[in-house]
């Protein structure tokens, strides 16, 4: 569904990414993990078309991504969520869902101004779904609020539904769990899993929180300094000797004292 | 005295929307793309001396004149975008800056194709003003009142109710977060560009006939406009109406009670004792932390 092929990316003379290579497999939730620094949201913003790999090729089912603006991406069915929140928040809750929806407005705009028939309907229906998905995460009498007054957990599961209202085929969250509690982190896990069964949505996620990786992901892709480490289930994962050295240092005993 | 003050209201209101409607187009171009444009009444001038020409020097209809200003604007406000784009992180002193240059290209060019001088602009409608239990309402006054309230509504409904608009208003919050929505950032901002100095267009060629045209009369009514949108808080749309019908209204009381002399040194005051007392204006949100 997804491919990346030798992606090289240079900020400078920093080589961010250094020929990243994997795939990912249509249905499936897919984690990408490794230190701070890794590459991980590069990646990210490279399939985002925020940046323009140094080389290398990223395919989505068929489509060289590469030759595309940002903000064709979505069209495509590819949607994000942001590490710090990417919300509007000066939006109601509603009108970021709306705008989740934006790349499938069919109706002109002047029509839309004048509220006719045709663009109402349509309206309506972009209204239904944010509804529902509102209301499938508990959320539905927060639609007319604006974002900026909300709880940081709250906000985190309006991006998820944001991206998740624009019907992509592949969801891209960095960092979903980030600042949740235990509590609010289950039930993200919950809609995220949610996503996948109900919708037919792959997944790939950037995240920190290894207990929610191991229990959520099927496959696992390992980043460090930019490279690919280590790739596999989550129990293959956690006994790669060189994914424990990425996170935990060398063993003790050959670690320099500080 | 006090027989003149509904008269000095009602003509305060019709200069006042006008204002409304300049500073209409300033801050649909500052909400999206963070630039406040000072070269919005250069391109109000152009506009309008391009109207003026087909009426005076091709014969053409005035409506025809009155649309062919608002492509005018429309293209001039498109342009700017362009030429604005490549700078498009540099901080919003740079960018007004920038707009300042653009300004004093457009008067350059204005007096290269138009000329020096002083001239007048014809009316919309001339005919017998309408009088209204002893306040006098000319017709052209009556327009622009009717002009300004239809485009104000306009614009509030395209930000509202369509994907444009709320495509408009996100964008001004999160850029990267507005192209991921499918928002092609670029087009919207050279439709933000063009619609805002189009109404302008609309502005120049309604103020033309009462302040005459030459190259700086613009400038004038572009510092009243501004002073409108601080007024109203320059972020929010029915804050540019309120000040601007209010500036209308106070500038003629001055005017009228005062002196006329003192009328744009009025506007000034009004301007420093606002940002003093109440920078977010009288409907403005509370803005924190702007890069400068």
């Amino acid at each position: 569904m997804l491919e990346l092929q030798g992606v090289t990316m240079r900020f400078g003379g920093l080589k961010a990414l250094d020929e990243v290579s994997f795939r990912v497999e249509p249905d499936r939730i897919v984690g990408l993990i490794g230190p701070n620094g890794a590459g991980k949201t590069t990646v990210f913003n490279l399939i985002s078309r925020f940046y323009h790999p140094s080389s290398g090729s990223i395919r989505f089912n068929g489509i060289e991504l590469t030759h595309l603006s940002a903000h064709e991406i979505i069209g495509k069915g590819i949607a994000r969520t942001f590490q710090n929140l990417g919300l509007f928040p000066y939006l109601t809750v509603m009108d970021n869902l709306l705008l989740g929806q934006h790349c499938r407005v069919r109706t002109p705009v002047l029509l839309q101004a004048l509220h006719l028939p045709g663009a109402r309907h349509e309206d309506r229906q972009m209204r239904v779904r944010a509804g529902q998905l509102l209301e499938q995460v508990g959320l539905a009498q927060l639609a007319p609020a604006y974002v900026a007054g909300l709880p940081y957990g709250v906000q985190k599961i309006i991006e998820f539904c944001r991206a998740l209202v624009a019907r992509p085929r592949l969801l891209l969250l960095d960092e979903p769990a980030a600042g949740l509690t235990s509590a609010e982190t289950e039930a993200m896990a919950g809609f995220i899993r949610g996503a996948r069964d109900q919708f037919g949505v792959t997944v790939l996620l950037i995240e920190h929180d290894m207990s929610l990786v191991m229990k959520l992901c099927e496959r696992v892709i390992v980043m460090d300094f930019g490279q690919v480490i280590a790739e596999g289930t989550p129990a293959q994962i956690q006994h790669d000797p060189q994914v424990i050295e990425a996170y935990l240092g060398r063993p003790a005993e050959e670690a320099p004292h500080a | 005295m006090m027989e003149i003050l509904p008269q000095l209201i009602v003509s305060g209101l019709a200069a006042g929307s006008l204002y409304a409607l300049m500073a209409l187009g300033m801050i649909l171009i500052f909400k999206t793309t963070d630039v406040v444009n000072f070269a919005h009444g250069d391109m109000a001038m152009i506009s309008s001396f391009v109207a003026l020409t087909l009426m005076r020097g091709y014969h053409q209809p005035y409506w025809l004149a009155v649309l062919a200003a608002i492509a005018m604007g429309f293209v001039l406000g498109a342009l700017a975008d362009l030429i604005l784009r490549p700078a498009r992180n540099a901080p919003i002193l740079t960018l007004l800056i920038a707009t300042l240059g653009i300004s004093l290209m457009l008067s350059a060019l204005g007096g290269h194709f138009f000329g020096y001088q002083t001239v007048s602009f014809p009316y919309a409608l001339v005919g017998k003003p309408f009088v209204i239990a002893g306040v006098i309402l000319t017709r052209h006054n009556a327009l622009a009142l009717g002009v300004a309230a239809a485009l104000g509504l306009g614009l509030f409904a395209l930000l509202k109710y369509t994907s444009v608009g709320t495509a408009m208003r996100a964008m001004a919050q999160n850029r990267l977060a507005a192209q991921l929505m499918g928002v092609n950032v670029r087009r919207v901002s050279t439709l933000s560009w063009g619609l805002g100095a189009a109404l302008g267009a609309v502005a120049g060629v309604l103020i033309a006939p009462v302040v005459f045209l030459d190259l700086n009369t613009m400038i004038t009514v572009l510092i009243k406009a501004f002073a409108a949108a601080v007024l109203g808080g320059f972020t929010s749309l029915l804050g540019a109406v309120v000040g601007g019908l209010l500036l209308g209204v106070l500038e003629n009381l001055v005017g009228g009670y005062l002196s006329t002399q003192l009328q744009t040194t009025f506007v000034f005051l009004l301007i420093i004792v606002m940002l003093a007392i109440r920078p977010r204006g009288l409907l403005g949100a509370p803005v924190a932390g702007r890069r400068a």
